[in-house]
């Protein structure tokens, strides 16, 4: 069966979230397919000055452990990578990452929508983008500029979102392809890894 | 808004090395269109403007190089960090030298270095240091040079500084005016400004501490190759290096002639020449 429509052309994965994402986050990457093989690039909205814990905290229940990457590290087939605590996450052309400390956009230091604007630029069509509960609107011009880009664009349904300002902003700003709760999403990357095993 | 491509970029950073000999051409290509992307919204410009601007009005590339290099700092950055410069750094520089010198390598609004001043006279050592701070964007020397702050910026700085576990309050280091937090002069008496520029500037002395945190992860991998070699020629053996808490040395032709002396902060030493 394939729900989704899906075909084995994508080479990446972005995941922005913030209030209200985190147990998501935890049941996505709890249930990811063993050796999915798309890089997975998170950006979720967390505490400046708390460096430890959260990579940590996720990797505990992660099928692959989470890092954050260092400037300029290579993206590997299969990681699962988070922006690091008061640094923007970006993706450059030779697909590898990028950190900054420029000013806060969205009042937010990682930005969603600087890792997934920059994605949309290096991956095109290639990419997937994912947005889940958060307070703000960071990320919907990073939806945008991914479906803009023919990417494929999903939203955490509102309805379970804990907050949904967030998903709903992105949905106003562009169309979003599929609208999911979390365990669609599971089911959504089950059927995404299916293409990839032939 | 139109988005600027890589042609554009090109032009503008070869434009700005031939006319103004400043060299924008291996920076990071992410963060360099995001900056230039910000200065077309802010001047209001399109691109051929800006570079008919920076052709035709040679005062202009001041205003230019003030929005294109990031200028976010706080003091007492990683707190964590100037803990292990009090604590293990700075006493094991001491062991072999009295009197020493550390580098500041592009201090942008010079947080770091009035840290560093702060750090240096509770440990009772300020007059035993001379500090050098440098930036290739003179508007923000001159801005470090005034030590002063808005107040709004100061809970974060108080909070870090706190957890840093300084001697007493950062209170005690400025007073409140129109709204900024001024510091005693006196603080910066030991700390020479001056502009340098790391990637087309010559080497000017020799350290044993060079703090460069930052700064790197604005240039791609080759020009952090050059840098590198620039900061090893520039330190003591036995001196220190010290980048951002996510910066990385490991791809560096150089990086064999350093080892690792925290990998949690991120400081380097120079063990062979």
């Amino acid at each position: 069966m394939n729900t989704f429509n899906l075909n084995n052309s994508y080479k990446a994965v972005v995941i922005g979230g913030s209030a209200g994402s985190f147990q998501g986050v935890v049941k996505i990457l709890s249930q990811l397919p063993q050796g999915f093989p798309l890089p997975i690039i998170m950006c979720l909205h967390r505490l400046k000055h708390v460096r430890h814990g959260f990579v940590e905290a996720l990797s505990l229940k992660s099928v692959v452990p989470v890092t954050e990457p260092h400037d300029k590290e290579p993206i590997k087939k299969g990681g699962v990578y988070l922006a690091p605590a008061n640094y923007h996450l970006s993706v450059e052309l030779g697909h590898y990452f990028a950190l900054s400390t420029e000013e806060m956009v969205n009042n937010s230091r990682p930005a969603i929508d600087i890792t997934l604007g920059t994605c949309a630029y290096v991956f095109k069509d290639k990419l997937i983008g994912i947005l889940l509960s958060g307070a703000n609107k960071d990320g919907a011009l990073g939806m945008k500029q991914i479906k803009d880009r023919g990417g494929l664009t999903i939203v955490q349904d509102p309805a379970e979102c804990m907050i949904d300002t967030m998903p709903r902003a992105a949905m106003a700003v562009t169309n979003i392809d599929h609208v999911l709760k979390i365990d669609q999403i599971v089911s959504f990357f089950k059927e995404l890894h299916k293409q990839y095993r032939t | 808004m139109q988005e600027i491509d890589i042609a554009d970029l090109r032009r503008i950073s070869e434009l700005i090395y031939q006319k103004h000999h400043y060299d924008f051409r291996n920076y990071a290509m992410s963060s360099f269109k995001r900056r230039v992307q910000r200065i077309l919204e802010l001047k209001k410009l399109t691109v051929d403007a800006l570079i008919r601007k920076l052709t035709d009005q040679p005062a202009f590339i001041h205003e230019f190089l003030d929005e294109l290099t990031v200028n976010v700092t706080e003091m007492f950055r990683d707190p964590g960090f100037w803990r292990v410069l009090r604590e293990e750094i700075i006493p094991s520089i001491l062991l072999n030298h009295k009197q020493f010198k550390i580098w500041h390598a592009g201090c942008s609004s010079g947080e770091e270095v009035l840290s560093m001043a702060i750090l240096l006279k509770e440990m009772g050592i300020h007059q035993d240091v001379q500090i050098y701070a440098t930036d290739l964007d003179v508007n923000i020397l001159e801005k470090a040079k005034m030590a002063s702050y808005p107040l709004k910026n100061m809970d974060l700085n108080e909070k870090n500084y706190i957890r840093f576990q300084g001697a007493g309050s950062l209170k005690d280091y400025y007073r409140e005016e129109n709204g900024m937090a001024v510091f005693n002069r006196d603080l910066l008496s030991t700390v020479t400004y001056r502009k340098h520029d790391l990637v087309l500037g010559e080497i000017f002395n020799k350290f044993d501490l060079i703090l460069c945190r930052n700064v790197m992860i604005y240039f791609n991998q080759s020009l952090q190759n050059e840098v590198l070699r620039k900061f090893h020629e520039s330190l003591f053996k036995y001196g220190y290096l010290a980048i951002g808490s996510k910066e990385s040395l490991i791809w560096c032709d150089y990086a064999n002639r350093f080892i690792v002396v925290n990998n949690e902060e991120k400081i380097y030493k120079k063990i062979k020449d």
